[in-house]
């Protein structure tokens, strides 16, 4: 029996305790055979999703919207702001305010920060964050946990190791406060310039997390039960010769893997450029692409959970 | 004479407001938050910049005939945190309040982000939680950046 969320938005995955957490891991768990089409659900029938993405983002409002197709229900909405009443001038908090009264739920994906908290200001119905700019990515972390625990079997105590730009990346820094409250023990990789920034340091520092700083992923491999890989961003180097230097460093290819721990995972949000090698996929330590197929069992729990819990 | 110089600079008022032990430099910004620039009150408000104190230097704010309300004067401790606030009736101090850094900071401060929904044309002010007192620290509560001391002081609305 899975109790409802105590939340009428979703919109940072720190509005969450880890029971929270808890309950729609598991939720997410009983909706994936329905996520594969071996089973039938229409308990969304007759709901409507509106998908408001002002920014692209074709996996994360795809996987929404077949989520929400899976539970029976069905979506309007538009996929970049050109084909919106913003295009006009309309501000966020009008366009939620009449589109909130045509659909059940919103998914908002915006380029600016702090939108999804404006709009959950402004919405008479829930607010499910899929992006706001560099801000929150609740989904992905909850996709990630999930993850973690379908293929760990538990995500408490695990070694995480989160390797790429850690320093700008917001969506590791939710993640590392999720992987926080489940007490893993955390390994930082990245070159000294991309590092984890001291404010999450003193963060999980206060919460008693043991952690630690590398900047070689391979001599971290073999200690690993997950690594963790995120994109390292050209634009965030000075020239393109320090990019390629450190893009190299951070690339895991199929020879690294010898001295990897038997059971380890390798995860990645997708879309990846060239930090894992292709010849990575066919390893049994691959798991990014089953990682983005979960996004849509995870989002059929916060549709289901959002839809059910939620009276006008 | 030296002495007599300080004393006019530093006239005492008979009734009213001084707030005194200002962050040297930010009286300006002290009157922008008790919103004396925007008012359309008749009272005499006169500043004092770079004044001696024992502690260094310090700004002054004075406003004749009006009595301001402590808890809307605590947005001070934002810029200037060891900042009192004196009522003063019939030349002697009536009352005495040191400010204290309010929970809750609301359409005071711009966000630094400017990314940031705030900094759109949205009709909501920018608001934060105030999570550090020493130092100031303020975390806006739509896109969770922090601004310590320099920068809320530089971001006063």
């Amino acid at each position: 029996m899975v109790s409802k969320i105590e939340k009428k938005h979703v919109v940072s995955i720190k509005d969450f305790t880890k029971e929270e957490i808890n309950n729609i891991l598991d939720l997410a768990e009983d909706m994936k055979d329905i996520a594969k089409g071996k089973a039938i659900n229409n308990s969304l029938n007759g709901k409507i999703l509106g998908t408001l993405f002002f920014e692209p983002s074709t996996r994360t409002r795809l996987s929404f919207e077949s989520a929400m197709k899976r539970l029976g229900g069905t979506c309007i909405g538009f996929a970049r702001p050109g084909t919106s009443s913003v295009k006009k001038g309309e501000t966020l908090a009008d366009t939620i305010q009449v589109i909130s009264s045509y659909v059940d739920i919103i998914v908002l994906r915006h380029p600016q920060e702090g939108a999804a908290r404006l709009a959950a200001k402004f919405s008479k119905k829930p607010i499910l964050n899929a992006g706001d700019g560099a801000g929150q990515h609740p989904t992905q972390t909850l996709l990630d946990l999930f993850t973690i625990r379908e293929e760990k079997g538990d995500i408490k105590n695990k070694k995480i190791g989160i390797a790429g730009d850690l320093k700008y990346g917001r969506t590791v820094h939710s993640l590392t406060h999720a992987l926080s409250m489940y007490g893993c023990d955390l390994t930082f990789i990245a070159p000294p310039s991309l590092q984890i920034p001291d404010e999450i340091i003193k963060e999980i520092d206060n919460m008693g997390i043991k952690f630690q700083k590398e900047e070689n992923i391979k001599k971290v491999l073999p200690e690993l039960d997950v690594l963790y890989m995120t994109r390292i961003q050209r634009e965030r180097f000075p020239s393109e010769e320090e990019y390629l230097e450190v893009a190299d460093s951070y690339k895991v290819k199929k020879d690294m893997l010898e001295g990897a721990d038997e059971n380890l995972v390798i995860m990645h949000p997708l879309p990846r450029v060239d930090e894992i090698s292709a010849d990575v996929d066919d390893t049994k330590y691959a798991k990014y692409f089953e990682q983005a197929a979960n996004g849509v069992p995870i989002r059929m729990a916060l549709l289901k959970l959002l839809a059910e819990g939620y009276y006008e | 004479m030296n002495k007599k110089k300080k004393k006019i600079k530093i006239t005492p008022i008979e009734n009213g407001t001084v707030i005194d032990h200002i962050k040297h430099g930010h009286a300006m910004k002290v009157l922008r938050i008790i919103g004396v620039m925007d008012t359309k009150m008749d009272s005499i408000v006169s500043i004092a910049i770079n004044v001696n104190s024992s502690s260094g230097k310090k700004d002054i704010v004075k406003v004749e005939n009006m009595e301001l309300e402590s808890e809307e004067l605590d947005k001070i401790s934002l810029i200037s945190p060891r900042a009192t606030v004196n009522i003063i009736r019939d030349f002697e101090v009536f009352k005495k309040h040191q400010v204290k850094l309010p929970k809750k900071v609301k359409g005071i401060v711009k966000c630094i982000n400017n990314t940031c929904i705030t900094n759109q044309n949205e009709p909501i002010e920018p608001e934060f939680d105030v999570i550090g007192e020493d130092p100031v620290t303020l975390k806006c509560i739509y896109c969770e950046r922090e601004m310590m001391e320099e920068e809320i002081s530089e971001n006063v609305i």
